[in-house]
């Protein structure tokens, strides 16, 4: 009975409605309410390839695609760098202590994912916060251009999705056999010879998990390119948004969701293998 | 020990959060401009009454997504760690996983055409609102339930309630006096991480609500791409403080149970 309850869950909460955008980026996008003709009717398959055909040969979408990845991986790489040396900190405190640093972690998630992002925008317009400093300090005349770049929507994802990073690493070293560190110290073995050697390796499970909390999200992120990305960052998830809410293109925001979500299962893939390893 | 990385990586995530607090104070009309010390973006956001519209809608779909969240992640998180390698159990994990790896923007999409198909077939859920961003927000937080509950059941000692079945419970009271109380942490943690997912998601809520159930996400989003005002310095500097308050008041709780449940030292 129990098992009945979780299929019908599963079934209409998160299998239904994946295939029904899988099977919308077949639709014909129309002028009515909904604005889609769904690729089955009464009179059997009447769906088109139209939808597909604009995504996969458009260089707009293989341009919103390949930037979000690319942003999403420099993302997940500086996440992962900064959070594996504050999981090491954290992991390396008196067993008390490790939940106040802890704390300090999580506990910026519970002012708000928008008004995290918000402040950013405050911090990195051309009246903000650094400028007003520098230019009161008299370093720079006029404001320096950092709200609408690149390195904004970078900074605003490291901040939104580091604590995604620290949390599994801290895991994973706080419960590390620190014998074998220590065995490979007394062998001779440099600080940084035993991180790259030792801690790295061991943690690489932990490793792969913390990129892929942050990359995902990131690489579907629709918030930050849209409050520090400026417009002309068209990302993925922004793409999908506007086709879905602006040019009303179902079966385009179908076809590049599914899309995204191809992309996006090759990395699980691979880290499903590594972690069965 | 050396613990800049530590140091640097905490200063980051907290000086925006320090600014945002520091200028809720200031009484100037431009954020991030220091003008005297006041409680006037306070004031304004308790006058702001579709702001607080908004928050109390937010609050209650919260709370009742994380409930349907809590039970069905029960269910799922049950049948993966008990029901042994059952047919289609692959996909059944798989599926009970997809909301944690699915872009928030796939699952919002995914679910308003859900529901879009749903109203052309059976015309029910009649429009978009409250009970569809609620059902989208259990689906999302049920996962994480469903993964807290898995583990947890799976660390359990199966011994605990064999030893209630041997000496006559009935499975149902083994359930309830036994395993129910054992679990309670993780359905506890499960139902606070999804009432936060919920109270702070943005992406699920824009595609599925419609035009009457503004969250309170929905409505800062469309107040941020106007522009900033301190107003949201204010609101941030609350939901801090009572997330502050929580974790203090658990933590507090936490070493209380300590001292309460360590056995006295035998004399």
């Amino acid at each position: 009975m129990m098992r009945a309850a979780g299929w019908l869950a599963l079934g209409v909460l998160v299998a239904a409605p994946l295939l029904i955008v899988l099977a919308m980026g077949f639709g014909t996008a129309t002028s009515g309410v909904p604005p889609v003709i769904p690729p089955w009717g009464a009179g059997g398959w009447q769906g088109s390839l139209e939808a597909w055909g604009l995504v996969l040969s458009d260089s707009f979408y293989r341009d919103a695609l390949w930037q979000s990845l690319r942003l999403a991986f420099i993302t997940g790489a500086l996440c992962l760098v900064l959070g594996f040396g504050m999981a090491l900190g954290i992991a390396a405190a008196p067993p008390a202590r490790q939940f106040i640093w802890l704390a300090l972690v999580l506990l910026p998630f519970w002012t708000g994912f928008l008004l995290r992002v918000s402040a950013w925008v405050g911090l990195l317009r051309d009246s903000g916060w650094v400028n007003t400093m520098l230019m009161q300090a008299g370093l720079i005349e006029t404001p320096l251009r950092m709200l609408h770049t690149e390195g904004a929507m970078i900074l605003g994802m490291v901040h939104a999705y580091l604590p995604f990073a620290v949390l599994p690493l801290y895991a994973s070293l706080a419960r590390r056999d620190l014998t074998l560190e220590e065995a490979a110290a007394d062998l001779g073995a440099g600080r940084w010879r035993v991180l790259f050697t030792i801690t790295l390796p061991l943690a690489a499970p932990a490793l792969a998990a913390a990129f892929l909390l942050v990359f995902i999200p990131a690489a579907g992120e629709v918030v930050i390119p849209e409050l520090l990305g400026g417009p002309e960052a068209l990302l993925v998830g922004r793409a999908i948004w506007q086709e879905f809410f602006q040019t009303l293109d179902w079966p385009a925001a179908a076809a590049l969701a599914t899309a995204l979500l191809a992309l996006l299962l090759l990395p699980v893939a691979a880290f499903q293998r590594l972690a069965a390893r | 020990m050396r613990r800049w990385a530590l140091y640097a990586g905490l200063f980051f995530l907290w000086a925006p959060i320090a600014l945002m607090v520091a200028y809720a104070f200031s009484d100037g009309r431009t954020p991030y401009i220091w003008g005297g010390f006041s409680f006037r973006w306070f004031h304004a956001l308790a006058a702001n009454e579709r702001l607080l519209e908004a928050a109390w809608l937010s609050l209650r779909i919260a709370a009742a997504a994380a409930t349907l969240a809590t039970l069905l992640g029960l269910v799922l998180g049950w049948v993966l760690a008990r029901h042994g390698p059952f047919r289609g159990r692959p996909l059944f994990g798989a599926l009970a996983g997809a909301p944690l790896v699915l872009p928030e923007v796939v699952m919002g999409l995914s679910f308003l055409l859900l529901i879009v198909g749903l109203q052309g077939l059976t015309g029910w859920p009649a429009q978009r609102g409250a009970m569809t961003v609620w059902l989208a927000h259990s689906a999302l937080g049920m996962a994480f339930v469903a993964v807290l509950v898995q583990a947890r059941l799976a660390a359990l000692d199966p011994r605990l309630e064999e030893a209630a079945a041997d000496l006559g419970a009935s499975p149902f009271i083994v359930f309830r006096t036994i395993t129910l109380p054992l679990i309670m942490p993780s359905l506890l943690a499960g139902w606070g991480l999804a009432f936060t997912l919920s109270l702070d998601d943005v992406v699920l809520a824009s595609f599925v609500s419609g035009p009457g159930a503004t969250t309170l996400p929905v409505y800062l989003f469309s107040a941020l791409r106007l522009g900033l005002t301190p107003e949201a310095n204010a609101l941030a500097t609350l939901l801090l403080g009572a997330a502050a308050t929580l974790l203090l008041v658990y933590a507090l709780a936490a070493r209380w149970r300590a001292r309460v449940e360590t056995p006295p030292s035998r004399e």
